[in-house]
């Protein structure tokens, strides 16, 4: 680990300053910083402490959606009694990503803002064009079995690894953040970038920038699922991860959410699939459609081309068995 | 440092690397390896005061910022109980509590962790009066080779304390049910944060339901 200073700031303020210094990062969690920071892909000069900042609460939003604090751990909101009953979606996926200890440990907005889990982005002995721009994508000849299928460059193939931004992503989330010229809201969708010819650009944050909280919006009546699909039956990344809401009315659709996980750079949301299924009948043919319509324009790179046709079919699984929850 | 000395870390690399090239086209790309400097960079950021609460007793140590909690457990307080495995949050062998709560102490900083309240496998219990955990896992052989065991014994009670306060997993059928139950299935999926590679996980899973209650000793 490169050496680095460290301080723990008491307010907003302090924090805000202290990301100000060169080369400062702001560290909640650690989970994912400090694991890259021991293989020097991360190697800040100065980290701004900001896990016992006041951000971890969750409250009801005027209105009725949720506000979600940025360093609530993946665990609080994962139990949380208005989260399982109100986004049940949301619990699913956090309780499906990590184990018991990282949960406790991970925080919302880092969740969020974690890195890729590509093998060629952790070895600093190869190319990667997200670690060191311009040095290639090892991957894209590699050993890219757990690579995208959607959304990806000749630049870049790496899939973003969370869960829980999936499940944000199907809610239609928006992200608060905080910075020394003020707050703004974006939308979850917004905040992240496709990888292009500039894939170590991953978000649309500003230097300086920090999440403060993320608010989930009341979401339309219906039932919601989360379905992963992984290597092992517990702590494992997606191959394939599926977020749905379908809410039905006198056997039509009237409302649908799908979002992806384990297939692109970013939390994936599907809507030309949901466009497909709003007004027609529910029916295992219309989820099967809905699957195919969400891998549109996919390709794959090889070891990874199973993954097309699993998204395309975990999707229509999901919306099924969302469809044939017990309703409450 | 050598550069020349044969490391086991690196006689390993490459039989991986060649098994993998064997059964892959040509031209590929090796296998990616993840291995951190085998020395740390030298530092002139000058040590930290760090106030650590470990099992009870205060400790004002002045440390390195880059040191973990789990360094500065087993190097600077000689609390060798919690155990360095993959150092990287994958393996849970350094799992310990912090304010009662199950982490990976590998992947905390000592100085994120000052003034914050750690349990390790030191505090739980003594040879002579051991906690009603440490004894479950002896009575029903929750190891082999013991390696992992100080994190799986940590881990467990923190894990059955979660339970306690109605924290649901991937496998509760309920998600809106206020109890949860210790059951198998259960532990199994609650614990997967911890590994054993002698697999000794009938017994540990046997010993986590004794010392819950839910199998008479």
């Amino acid at each position: 680990m490169r050496a680095f200073t460290y301080e723990r700031p008491n307010d907003l303020d302090g924090a805000l300053q202290g990301i100000a210094k060169p080369g400062a990062k702001f560290l909640a969690g650690g989970t994912n910083l400090l694991d890259l920071m021991k293989v020097e892909v991360e190697a800040p000069q100065h980290l701004v402490d900001v896990s016992r900042l006041p951000l971890s609460n969750i409250a009801d939003e005027p209105g009725g959606g949720l506000r979600i604090g940025a360093t609530v751990t993946n665990s609080d909101l994962a139990g949380d009694r208005k989260v399982r009953e109100r986004y049940p979606l949301l619990s699913q996926a956090l309780l499906n990503g990590a184990s018991g200890q990282l949960r406790n440990q991970a925080t919302t907005a880092g969740n969020l803002l974690q890195r890729t889990r590509c093998f060629y982005f952790y070895d600093t002995s190869m190319p990667c064009n997200k670690r060191v721009p311009g040095s290639g994508c090892a991957a894209l000849r590699g050993f890219n079995r757990i690579h995208a299928v959607l959304g990806a460059s000749d630049a870049c193939i790496a899939v973003h690894p969370s869960d829980m931004a999936v499940a944000m992503a199907a809610l239609d989330a928006e992200v608060e953040v905080r910075s020394a010229k003020g707050t703004r809201r974006l939308k979850l969708a917004d905040l992240y970038r496709l990888p292009g010819n500039t894939p170590h650009q991953e978000t649309t944050l500003a230097p300086g920038e920090l999440i403060t909280a993320v608010i989930l919006p009341v979401p339309p009546a219906g039932r919601q699922i989360y379905r992963k699909v992984r290597d092992r039956a517990s702590y494992a990344f997606a191959l394939v991860s599926v977020a749905a809401l379908i809410g039905i009315e006198n056997g039509k659709v009237k409302a649908a959410r799908i979002a992806l996980g384990g297939v692109a750079p970013k939390p994936w949301r599907a809507l030309e699939a949901e466009k497909l299924m709003i007004g027609n009948a529910a029916s295992p043919d219309l989820y099967g459609a809905a699957g195919e319509a969400t891998i549109n324009g996919a390709h794959g790179h090889g070891h990874n081309d199973f993954k097309i046709p699993l998204a395309a079919r975990t999707v229509a699984r999901a919306l099924g068995d969302a469809a044939a929850q017990n309703k409450g | 440092m050598d550069n020349d000395r044969l490391t086991r870390r690196g006689v390993l690399g490459t039989g991986v690397a060649l098994t993998a090239l064997h059964g892959t086209a040509f031209g590929q790309t090796a296998i990616p390896q993840t291995a951190p400097p085998a020395t740390p960079p030298p530092s002139d950021v000058p040590p930290m005061d760090v106030g650590l609460r470990v099992n009870g007793a205060d400790h004002a140590l002045k440390l390195d910022p880059r040191t973990t909690l789990l360094d500065a457990l087993r190097d600077h307080l000689g609390l060798t109980g919690t155990k360095k495995g993959c150092d990287h949050g994958q393996c849970g062998a350094c799992t310990v509590l912090i304010d009662g709560v199950r982490r990976n102490s590998c992947l905390n900083l000592a100085v994120s962790c000052d003034k914050r309240e750690i349990t390790t496998i030191e505090g739980l219990g003594t040879e002579q009066a051991m906690h009603p955990m440490q004894a479950a896992f002896l009575e029903h052989d929750g190891f082999q080779c013991g390696y992992c065991t100080p994190g799986q014994i940590c881990s467990a009670v923190g894990m059955l304390k979660e339970i306690k306060r109605g924290l649901p997993s991937a496998v509760t059928e309920d998600l809106k049910a206020q109890a949860m139950q210790v059951a198998e299935h259960e532990i199994r999926e609650r614990m997967s944060g911890n590994i054993c590679r002698c697999a000794a996980y009938p017994n540990i899973v046997a010993a986590i339901l004794q010392a819950a209650g839910k199998v008479p000793a």
